[in-house]
């Protein structure tokens, strides 16, 4: 432990190097840029920088790079507040209650409380890594395929029945989401489902695709016909903001400290950023006093998702290290980078390769200090981005979101598919169809179908698999309590009165 | 703003590929004229795509190319999308495609409409070996008690996980099969790295791993290697593992399971392509594996270092192409269009 502190302290020393402070600086720079544009994420970021690091050390690449996944991170939230165009999928969750916030003219008050968050979920992760790494590995173990879909499962229950919407649309929404999942190939069986032989269908419908189309192509159609200008001009332009914020933010630690927890689960699991932006804004929903008004603008609805999915973000790397699994498509591209600059990342590394390992870990801490530091400062400018003509900046968000779709697979038909689903976006918002549960659907619905297939598959076609260990029963209890809460909570009502707030025990 | 710079220059490097590859100069040794691409079909992470970057990181380290190479992943419909891009790009000298032994399997088992005689081969790089691995926790010491453990129990008892599905690793699965005369049950997973931890998190029984991708749980005394299928041990002398080295794991046909696979990593260039193209990259590959860092990937994954180029290479894939058809009949895995 002692000796752990130490090595730390030996990492600092080597992230304070000028020369790797310039580059952390750079990296959370073109990672918040690399964030804000839909589509190009801190995956393909880092994949297109990738070669430019082979000439230096491995500490200092991986200095580089993994600032540009936190910047990457922080930046995903911009365009969903400002414009409600997630720019990375956990970003979607943000968007809830962020967009409505800036519409309000809270786009300061918004996109401080994301930044903060992130930043708490992030530096609660690193804590959690650095004290806890091998214990965490270990844990890291246990899920096979019954508890990876017991996950999922938790993360669509706590999210089912939240919209306001009838429930027949919700779930409408969601199968439609499901059917759009399954394209492509069958990662279970090798055989190709609902292409009908178009080449073009192979890839399925890529969730990034699906997300721009629908969020932000659909919501400047409902611009343009509300009348080509942006709500929420009258944002305030100054720091004072900030502090303001700040001053309101303590009064969630709770909410806080539950979401920190559900991302570093999630992180390590390693079921990721997403499903942890999910749940974390579900439970936040179901458990918070505020809760019926979420969806409005709610700070709280901001700050859960942002903080788990930035702890998740941040502690997918550690099985990334120690196992050699990467939690993220971003740790799965820096994996690669690793075995490039000829680590071999495992159980090992963390003895065998001090300087490279605690280098990374204080640049975690660095890189947040630094990148919150950098994005706080930016808040008015990018609040006053909504002061620019809807004219002017509607063909850009366009453009953007059209290189954003194309960049996914390179993949001009990827484009066409962006605006087929803006027009679907913006038909469903006309008819009150809930975009969430699709977007939750095509995200998750492979993943959840492939662990639910890969465990009957391990048990010869048994459902008593989901109940055979005590992790896996725990989750899956879980996610049943959180399916019925709405009538489990009637019934509390009915037997023991309205005392309050009933509150479900953590 | 050099990241969307980037990206609108690969994505104009594709469109103007086509006009560029008429308009080279014939006069002397053919060279490229903008960006190189690599397509990788298969996903980021994987064992392909590892070696593309790998690559193109010696390329730009070692300014062997006066061009800059990109990497792009284009992983639909199990590498599908990737070969039909190559296969759909004619004569287009710019472009080149690392392989898996989903240049057979994919479109054997999907019915795509492709087949490696649609592209010009360029050069093998190397081949991947499989190792049967086991869990260290498990009493099985060699091949032998494992497979004696398989065959005194009922069908399906053993889990094998492995990366996709009808692709190499169920192959083996098959092959393995037939040799001990007992089904076991196939997991599919994403991917080597994660079907490496499922094994030591004990939710699977064993796993036919390529070796850089469990290396690392081995060093660590986590998981155990049986054996190699191959026809002769891997040649890799250094001690990896306590006293072990690669060269210390048998062949499993030495332990009585006859069977062999060994795995493609070779590029292909779209069909229609120049001689002199093909020259340039078969001479370029050759510089690659001449570096230090080549080597090095080499023998961390403790690879089979096969070079082969021209009638030599084509050959080759034709005599693979007919292994795997074999295998994928005999386990049932061709697509029914076929």
């Amino acid at each position: 432990m002692l000796e752990d502190i130490g090595n730390l302290f030996h990492g600092f020393a080597v992230v304070a190097q000028p020369y790797n402070l310039v580059l952390m600086v750079v990296g959370i720079v073109l990672g918040v840029i690399v964030g804000v544009l839909p589509g190009l994420g801190g995956a393909n970021g880092i994949a297109i920088l990738l070669p430019l690091t082979f000439s230096m050390s491995p500490t200092s690449a991986i200095i580089m790079l993994s600032c540009i996944y936190w910047g990457a991170l922080f930046g995903g939230a911009i365009t969903s507040i400002l414009f409600n165009i997630p720019g990375e999928p956990w970003s979607v969750a943000t968007t809830f209650d962020g967009y409505p916030m800036a519409q309000k003219g809270k786009a300061g008050e918004a996109l401080t409380a994301a930044f903060t968050s992130s930043f708490v979920g992030a530096l609660f992760a690193v804590i959690v890594i650095t004290l806890v790494a091998p214990l965490v590995a270990s844990f890291a173990l246990e899920f096979g395929p019954p508890e990876i879909f017991s996950v999922y499962f938790l993360a669509f229950c706590s999210f089912v029945g939240l919209s306001k919407e009838p429930p027949f649309k919700t779930i409408a929404s969601m199968m439609l989401g499901f059917g759009l999942g399954a394209v492509g190939l069958d990662q279970m069986t090798g055989q190709l489902r609902l292409t009908f032989g178009f080449e073009s269908l192979l890839n399925g419908f890529d969730f990034l695709i699906a997300v721009i189309g629908l969020f932000g192509i659909g919501e400047i159609l409902l611009t343009m016909e509300e009348g080509l200008s942006f709500r929420g001009k009258t944002a305030k332009l100054n720091m004072k903001v900030v502090l303001n914020t700040w001053a309101e933010l303590p009064r969630y630690w709770m909410l806080s400290l539950r979401s920190c927890l559900i991302g570093c689960w999630m992180g390590i699991s390693p079921a990721g950023a997403t499903p942890a932006s999910f749940m974390s804004y579900g439970i936040a929903k179901r458990i918070s006093k505020r809760g019926r008004f979420f969806g409005t603008g709610e700070i709280e609805g901001v700050v859960a998702p942002e903080t788990a999915a930035h702890a998740a973000g941040t502690s997918a790397l550690l099985p990334m290290i120690s196992l050699g699994v990467p939690g993220s498509p971003t740790a799965a591209v820096l994996l690669g980078g690793l075995l490039i600059w000829g680590l071999q990342p495992g159980p090992l590394l963390f003895t065998e390769q001090k300087d490279f390992v605690w280098g990374l870990i204080a640049s975690m801490y660095m890189g947040n200090i630094v990148g919150l530091i950098i994005v706080l400062t930016c808040v008015p400018m990018f609040a006053a981005i909504l002061r620019i003509p809807f004219s002017v900046i509607a063909p850009v968000i366009l453009v953007f979101c059209a290189i954003g779709a194309y960049t996914v697979h390179n993949n001009t038909f990827d484009v066409v598919m962006m605006v087929v689903f803006g027009i679907a976006g913006y038909l469903m918002k006309k008819t009150n169809y809930p975009l969430a549960p699709m977007v939750l659907a095509i995200v998750l619905g492979d993943k959840a179908e492939e662990s639910f297939r890969q465990s009957l598959l391990g048990s010869q076609g048994s459902f008593s698999v989901f109940w055979s260990t005590g992790l896996v029963s725990a989750i899956m209890t879980l996610g049943l309590i959180a399916l019925f809460w709405p009538i489990i909570q009637n019934t509390w009502v009915k037997i023991f009165g309205s005392a309050g707030e009933p509150r479900p025990a953590e | 703003m050099s990241v969307a710079n980037k990206v609108l220059t690969i994505g104009t490097a594709a469109i103007a590929s086509g006009a560029i590859a008429l308009s080279a100069a014939p006069a002397k040794a053919w060279e490229p004229s903008h960006p190189i691409e690599i397509i990788v079909p298969a996903g980021t992470g994987g064992g392909a795509d590892q070696m593309a970057r790998a690559v193109q990181g010696i390329i730009t380290k070692h300014n062997l190319s006066k061009q800059s190479v990109v990497v792009i992943n284009k992983s639909g419909g199990a590498g599908g999308e990737g070969f039909l891009d190559v296969k759909n790009s004619k004569g287009n000298d710019h472009k080149l495609i690392i392989t898996l032994s989903n240049l057979f399997t994919t479109p054997m088992a999907t019915g795509i409409p492709f087949n490696w005689k649609d592209l010009t081969p360029v050069a093998m790089m190397a081949l991947d070996e499989f190792i049967l691995w086991v869990n260290a926790g498990k009493p099985y010491k060699t091949a032998k008690d494992y497979v004696d453990d398989i065959k005194s129990k009922p069908d399906n008892t053993f889990k094998m996980g492995g990366t996709g599905s009808k692709q190499e690793d169920q192959i083996i699965t098959v092959a393995l099969e037939k040799a001990t005369g007992k089904k076991m049950t196939y997991i599919p997973y994403k991917g080597g790295g994660a079907v490496a931890v499922q094994l030591v998190g004990n939710h699977i029984d064993s796993s036919v791993n390529n070796p850089i991708e469990a290396v690392a749980h081995w060093r660590a005394g986590k998981l155990r290697p049986l054996c190699v299928f191959d026809d002769k041990k891997l040649d890799y002398h250094d001690k990896i593992a306590g006293d072990l080295a690669w060269d210390s794991i048998p062949t499993c046909k030495s332990a009585g399971l006859n069977v062999e696979y060994l795995m493609l990593r070779g590029f292909f260039a779209p069909p229609g392509i120049s001689n002199d193209a093909v020259a340039y990259y078969v001479d370029l590959m050759k510089k690659v594996r001449e570096t230090p860092e080549w080597k090095k990937l080499m023998s961390d994954g403790a690879f089979n270092q096969s070079f082969m180029t021209g009638d030599e290479y084509v050959k080759w894939v034709a005599a693979a192409e007919k292994t795997h058809e074999e295998l994928m009949r005999s386990a049932g895995f061709l697509a029914k269009t076929n």
